[in-house]
């Protein structure tokens, strides 16, 4: 397999509010990310030859890349929609990127957004078109709260002890979101209130479980030995990787909900396209997919920040709290930004990009010498998996 | 001689406090509970869980015909006969027919059944009736009705209890009916209901059968009738000089209800539990005149004992804890649906994934020997294409391996939905909804059995399928 490490630089960056917009479509959503990208790159609609759009849900937030292309007036280009899963934002960039390795392209948009406070319902559902009677019923919280169950019965955690281990992780994101000012939650919380909150799907509590949020975020991407035309810091592409875990992991003899194929499988690629051998030490910031507080946990052992049944001992450690080893959502996370699906890679991706130009909006939360970042979203069932490494200069 | 080879009965796990009820209504109670078909249960699904509980000791290919008999069929023009056939994993060459609109649908059947076999157009042939009938609120009925099924195999090798004579009599009378566009059975004036309908027809029919039989009441071992209220099958007993004490089976109004079109088939079941060989059993059933059947127990009944029939259902309960939720079930308070989940229901989907969804089959790979479910074309494991063998696993347990209680999904009435994924023994991986359990005791490692439930309405049909249950006490299930 190729590689594209250093061959693409992302140049400029926009991300909206991120929240309950009910007075902001679609479009309105697209059109905020997009202005503040073209800002940021300065360049302007005419520049832009070619879109790649993440966006799940179709027809409420409208089908292929019309939206998008009708909001922001993207005529006579290709614009390309793609509806992976919570990895739609990820798979956007990375075929921007691709585009503009292959040579076809020198300025393109990625760019992600979701309304999905027009599908009249307060969560997500994991029915994935694979059949209309099988998949009946299924949420998403149901479908990782069978993680925690199965994680915390392997490690042999009572409930309490499991409860108050992934609590924590919500406890952190949230203390991040604080000082976010695009985050959709921006209130610190203590564990015993993430202890105390209902049950949404058992044994994950509400804040568990990321919030139902309306957002959008933009990516323009162009050749790395253009990049410095339109910008002093750019951005650099070091490594990406997708995977799918086709073998529905949920139908696989002996699969055991604690380790995902596909997170093993996207990290690895993403590791060696970069460089990188080990991601713990050489990674100074990490936007993972925080759906829910026990998907972190299982990233974080999947990724090789943690070592196998050892996240524990670094979520009490506070190893990935801003101020340590390996700061994971510095600002909040889908926790407190919430999932607008199609938006969140490159959600996600604004952070790193902004930490690695020591552009973070608050002083606060700047994160001290980074050269290195990771953003990753999950998706599905769960069983697909995209990561991108970022990094502020080239080699 | 051609009789009953199986038996098999079905009784949802929830059970109703007739006090309940009455306090509800500020009126008398009837004393004891009844049984209440859950949110996911309809006379299709009881009538599949009782044929299924028949099956233990049987090839089901040599299976010729289901009967299905209700008053209630989830559809007005379509076979449930075919669907029940279809989930219990008959052959596609078996006759099927659906009787209904008379509580004697199911002795219909039965007699139908009889004659086929007598008449050597089929070989076997399993009788499945199921009720679950709506009575109007406040009423008597609402709190003397039960849900239930009761199934039996009707062959002529490894008899248990041969039919020697039988009987049917037609008495047209307006007494207990149902209009085409109504919900709730009608019923008229009390005396002229007792008295003209139901005392008449079946003192006729019974008097009528001893003589055919050339039978004295003191030669019949028990005397299996439904009865419409506590006292009036004991006194219609009496007055044809049967002891009721001695010689009357309970018509189990008192822990069960009167399941409509399966109760005399129930009750005939709740016989032979008790029954060993060379008893002589009469049944009959009312419906606008009446059917009456002899039967004698043969040595075979000895065979029978851990079949799962009216006792070791009955001892599975669960109390439902308030009337409300039993209206809400059968639709007479409307619940919010809940989500089935963004999901495009499809008639042609449904039936092309036939073999899943109602025979549940899954794929065991003739390379490797992984097992899936549903069907995988390739092999998740060694990647083998189309070289599977399909396996059933309706008949099979699992052990659950994780779970959660969803709060998102469920209908109001009845709001966690218990995702579970559990394991076979052969391996195969399963992710259903769990029902008829206690959400809270819910845990890995628990065992579970399948069980056919409606799940949603779907591209407005039924869409049906399988949950997993906690394993239910007592007997063999044969799913």
């Amino acid at each position: 397999m190729g590689s594209i490490k250093d061959s693409v630089a992302i140049i400029g960056m926009g991300c909206s509010k991120f929240g309950e917009r009910w007075n902001m479509g679609a479009g309105d959503l697209a059109i905020e990310s997009a202005y503040e990208a073209y800002e940021d790159a300065g360049i302007g609609l005419d520049d832009i030859e070619a879109c790649y759009v993440g966006q799940m849900y179709a027809s409420v937030n409208g089908i292929a890349g019309s939206t998008v292309a009708d909001a922001l007036k993207l005529s006579n280009i290709p614009v390309i929609r793609n509806e992976n899963w919570c990895t739609a934002g990820h798979i956007a960039l990375i075929e921007a990127a691709l585009a503009v390795a292959s040579g076809m392209y020198d300025v393109v948009m990625a760019i992600g957004v979701e309304k999905l406070k027009d599908t009249g319902y307060p969560g997500l559902g994991t029915g994935r078109g694979m059949s209309p009677v099988y998949e009946a019923r299924r949420t998403a919280p149901g479908s990782f709260g069978l993680i925690a169950t199965s994680y915390f019965k392997r490690y042999g955690f009572s409930m309490e002890q499991g409860k108050e281990i992934i609590g924590r992780i919500a406890v952190k994101n949230h203390r991040n979101g604080s000082m976010s000012p695009k985050a959709h939650f921006q209130n610190k919380i203590t564990l015993e209130t993430v202890l105390k909150a209902p049950i949404i799907a058992y044994p994950l509590g509400l804040f568990d479980c990321c919030g139902n949020s309306d957002g959008s975020a933009c990516a323009i991407l162009t050749r790395s030995d253009h990049a410095k035309k339109f910008r002093d810091d750019p951005i650099y592409i070091k490594g990406f990787g997708i995977s799918m875990d086709a073998g529905l992991p949920h139908m696989r003899p002996g699969f055991g909900w604690t380790s995902f194929e596909a997170l093993k499988n996207s990290s690895r690629k993403a590791y060696e396209m970069a460089g990188i051998k080990n991601p713990r030490e050489e990674i100074d910031v990490a936007e993972v997919h925080d759906c829910f507080s026990i998907t972190e946990l299982a990233i974080y052992e999947d990724f090789g920040f943690s070592p196998r049944g050892g996240a524990r001992e670094d979520i009490e450690s506070g190893f990935f709290e801003l101020e340590g080893g390996l700061p994971v959502n510095s600002d909040g996370g889908l926790k407190c930004f919430g999932h607008p699906v199609g938006a969140s890679g490159l959600r996600m991706t604004y952070e790193v990009y902004k930490q690695l130009q020591e552009k973070a909006q608050l002083p606060e939360r700047q994160i001290k010498n980074a050269h290195r970042g990771l953003s990753h979203t999950f998706g599905g069932p769960p069983q697909l998996s995209a990561v991108g490494i970022f990094g502020n200069e080239k080699g | 001689m051609t009789g009953i080879t199986s038996f098999g009965a079905y009784i949802p796990v929830y059970r109703l406090s007739r006090d309940t009820i009455a306090n509800a209504w500020g009126r008398g109670s009837l004393k004891g509970e009844r049984s209440i078909a859950s949110s996911d249960e309809d006379s299709l699904t009881m009538a599949v869980d009782a044929g299924a509980n028949c099956l233990s000791r049987l090839d089901r290919n040599q299976i010729d015909g289901l009967y299905f008999a209700t008053t209630n069929a989830p559809y007005k023009e379509k076979l449930c006969a075919g669907v029940i056939a279809t989930a219990l994993d008959f052959r596609n060459d078996v006759a099927t027919a659906d009787f209904g609109n008379s509580l004697r649908a199911g002795t219909g059947a039965l007699r139908a059944a009889l004659d086929a076999v007598n008449a050597g157009s089929a070989g076997t042939i399993l009788v499945t009736a199921a009720d679950c009938r709506l009575a109007y609120p406040r009423s008597d009925q609402e709190q003397l009705f039960g849900d239930g099924a009761a199934s039996l195999i009707i062959g002529k090798e490894g008899v248990i209890a041969e039919v020697e004579s039988s009987l049917s009599i037609n008495k047209e009378i307006i007494d207990v009916w149902r209009n085409d566009n109504d919900r709730f059975v009608r019923v008229g004036e009390g005396r002229f209901v007792l008295t003209e309908g139901y005392m008449a027809s079946m003192k006729e029919v019974v008097s009528g059968l001893l003589k055919r039989a050339g039978k004295k009441s003191s030669d019949i071992g028990k005397l299996v009738i439904p009865s419409p209220d506590h006292r009036s099958s004991a006194s219609l007993a009496k007055g044809l000089g049967f002891d009721p004490e001695k010689q009357m089976q309970d018509p189990l109004l008192g822990s069960l209800g009167h399941c409509g079109a399966a109760h005399p088939l129930m009750l005939l079941i709740a016989a032979l539990e008790d029954a060993g060989p060379g008893d002589t059993i009469l049944m009959a059933s009312y419906g606008d005149g009446a059917d009456a059947f002899v039967l004698r127990v043969t040595q075979e009944i000895t065979k029978f004992r851990d079949i799962r029939g009216v006792k070791a259902n009955l001892e599975s309960r669960m109390a439902l804890s308030s009337y409300e939720k039993f209206l809400s079930f059968r639709g007479i308070v409307e619940a919010v649906s809940g989500e089935p989940f963004r999901l495009l229901p499809s008639a042609s989907n449904y039936w092309r994934d036939q073999e899943s969804i109602l025979r549940c089959y899954g794929s065991k790979c003739n390379k490797c020997g992984n097992c899936q479910f549903p069907v995988q074309r390739i092999c998740g494991k060694c990647h083998a294409k189309d070289d599977y063998e399909k396996i059933r696993y309706s008949d099979k347990e699992g052990k659950v391996f994780t779970f959660t209680r969803d709060q998102l999904a469920g209908r109001s009435d009845d709001p966690v939905v218990v995702q579970t994924v559990f394991d076979m023994e052969d391996g195969a991986r399963f992710y259903l909804m769990m029902t008829d359990c206690n959400p809270e005791e819910v845990a890995v490692g628990l065992p579970v059995e399948l069980t056919f439930r409606r799940i949603h309405e779907g591209a407005d049909f039924h869409n049906y399928f399988w949950k997993c249950r906690p394993l239910r006490k007592g007997g063999i299930h044969n799913g």
